[in-house]
């Protein structure tokens, strides 16, 4: 076994997704199989290799930093599923 | 030959010729959609009055005598494309109801050369899949059997091109989401060069890895395509600033001493007998025309996929968190407390795809696994991307087919995910070295369904793609034939 159901619990929590029991079951199935067929990777020395983040080579990408238009308060809040005047609503933040 | 199967070259041509209106092409084509779509199940979302309204716009530019290669032409955008005042879902339940304040910067570029926007394509949800078959808005059917699936994840994008429901489209790449539902549907589809195109918004999957490019009826329309949306943006810190040609003026160019490259690791036993066929005729017809054919090695393809589904999940499950039920999209009912929220939330919005994926990025990027899989997958990136650099010291081009079969059948490998994950061995290389590829019409199996060839160019190289493939495409009537549908 590459994960069990235990772990795949903690990642759920990690990434925010409640699953069911039956979700629980399926993915610790799946993910098994796919982690053991990335096991592969094991095959090849990568010693002393530079991993790549991006495919093209740059440093930081540097603007002038000066004040442009924005989409406004109302078009950002026009999508919100909830909101109390100019703000985004949430439930309770503290307990 | 009706308005809806004319490419953009030829509805241009009418169009400056007055032979036809905008607003002519654009009933046609919502017409079009109206008659077959409910078949096919292309768009998500269609947009009749304001496609009509830029159509009268684009024809009293015309008649001003102002007119661009896209001006009046009726598109449809992959579901992915931010766009403003209409509904953007990227096949998920969690934008069900998202309404965009800005346009993304190649929408932008369409409007202002005056292209009509008909509608929102059909997706894989959050562009992820191979088969079209997670969108939470219903698989899209392939237009050439419709029991297939029309390949993923842009299978609205490409399926809207063979049912003729828009002259062209926009859909984006990360595995081969362009490439692979291109072939699937004999279409012409093009993967650019990460950083050509801008992906300002675009919806992100897997953002070292996702480019936005064009699916057309021939090379031509991709070459146009292509041009009106490549370049630098000051908003995609990642587009790159290099000069884009003027990708139709070099189509002709030819393949008389050519140096096209074969690698050995995809001519591969277990290769679709019909597949095959059609990528032998392929390369006699272009030893015919004067290029020089010769076998080389990228010794890394068979890591390819592991690599991918490491380095495209972490991505994706640091991207997708920002689905929160906090500013937009859909948030669950009945909770206690921030926490709930979100995990209800998330629980509710998303497919089993993405939750299997965000699954795995999260492993892939916890403590104490981080080095072992997502660095690991990163150095392999590392290898993949020397491979093609090796290759292309030898070679102008490679030639390869897209995927190891034709389309396959709705729900055929919806119960295996890593089998639906090993379907886009031929395509996803490309992606992780970061260069381009195209797909374009190379046959049809004995069951008459589309097989697709790939060409793959160096970084930056889309100018002799599109011409090597304009050479094929001259030489072959492929890409005439029409969906029975």
């Amino acid at each position: 076994m590459k994960i069990t159901r235990a772990e795949v619990e903690h990642v759920a929590r990690l990434a925010r997704l409640e699953l069911t029991d039956a979700e629980l079951d399926t993915f610790t199935g799946q993910m098994d199989g796919i982690l053991a067929y990335v096991e592969k990777l094991n095959a090849l020395d990568t010693d002393g290799i530079v991993p790549t983040s991006h495919a093209v080579p740059m440093e930081n990408a540097f603007r002038a930093d000066e004040p442009t238009g924005s989409i406004g308060v109302e078009n950002a809040l026009a999508n919100a599923p909830q909101r109390a005047e100019s703000f985004f609503r949430v439930p309770k933040v503290i307990e | 030959m009706e308005i809806f199967d004319l490419t953009i070259h030829e509805l241009h041509d009418k169009l400056k010729a007055k032979e036809v209106s905008s607003v002519e092409a654009t009933r046609a084509m919502l017409d079009r959609i109206e008659a077959v779509d409910s078949q096919v199940n292309a768009y998500i979302t269609v947009t009749p009055e304001q496609a009509l309204v830029e159509a009268e716009a684009a024809d009293r530019r015309i008649a001003a005598g102002d007119i661009a290669p896209l001006t009046g032409i009726p598109m449809g955008l992959k579901d992915i494309f931010i766009t403003k005042g209409v509904r953007t879902t990227c096949g998920s339940r969690i934008l069900e109801n998202f309404v965009p304040p800005y346009d993304g910067t190649a929408v932008a570029k369409l409007k202002e050369q005056g292209a009509v926007i008909v509608g929102k394509l059909n997706q894989d949800e959050f562009a992820m899949g191979s088969s079209n078959e997670s969108s939470y808005f219903g698989p899209v059917k392939n237009p050439w059997n419709l029991e297939c699936t029309p390949g993923g994840s842009s299978g609205g994008s490409a399926a809207a091109i063979a049912a003729r429901t828009a002259t062209a489209t926009l859909g984006t790449d990360t595995g081969g989401s362009i490439r692979q539902p291109a072939s699937h549907c004999s279409c012409v589809g093009v993967k650019p060069t990460y950083g050509r195109v801008s992906r300002y918004g675009v919806i992100a999957y897997a953002s070292s890895l996702d480019q936005v490019g064009p699916l057309t009826r021939d090379v031509t329309d991709a070459a146009i395509l292509l041009g009106a949306i490549a370049g630098y943006d000051p908003k995609d810190s990642t587009s790159v600033n290099t000069p884009v040609p003027d990708y139709l003026a070099g189509l002709k160019t030819g393949v008389k001493g050519l140096k096209i490259g074969l690698p050995k690791q995809y001519f591969i036993e277990g290769l679709d007998p019909d597949v095959k066929r059609a990528m032998e005729e392929a390369i006699a017809l272009y030893k015919s025309l004067g290029a020089e054919l010769r076998e080389v090695s990228l010794p890394h393809t068979e890591y390819a996929v592991a690599t991918y589904y490491l380095i495209a999940t972490a991505e994706a499950s640091s991207n997708l968190a920002r689905y929160d039920g906090v500013r937009f999209g859909h948030r669950a009912d009945e909770i206690r407390g921030l926490k709930e929220m979100y995990a209800k939330t998330r629980a509710e919005g998303f497919g089993s795809e993405v939750k299997r994926r965000i699954m795995l990025g999260t492993y892939a990027l916890s403590s104490g696994y981080y080095d072992a899989y997502y660095v690991k997958a990163q150095k392999v990136r590392t290898l993949i991307m020397q491979d093609f650099l090796n290759a292309f010291n030898e070679v102008d081009v490679l030639l390869t087919p897209i995927a190891p079969t034709p389309p396959f059948k709705i729900g055929e490998k919806l119960a295996d995910p890593l089998q639906m994950y090993l379907s886009d061995i031929f395509t996803i290389p490309v992606n992780l070295a970061g260069t381009c590829g195209i797909s374009i019409p190379a046959g049809f199996s004995a069951a008459g369904l589309p097989i697709g060839l790939q060409l793959i160019g160096k970084p930056f190289g889309e100018a002799t793609i599109l011409s090597t493939a304009y050479a094929f495409e001259q030489e072959t009537q492929w890409h005439l034939k029409k969906a029975p549908l």
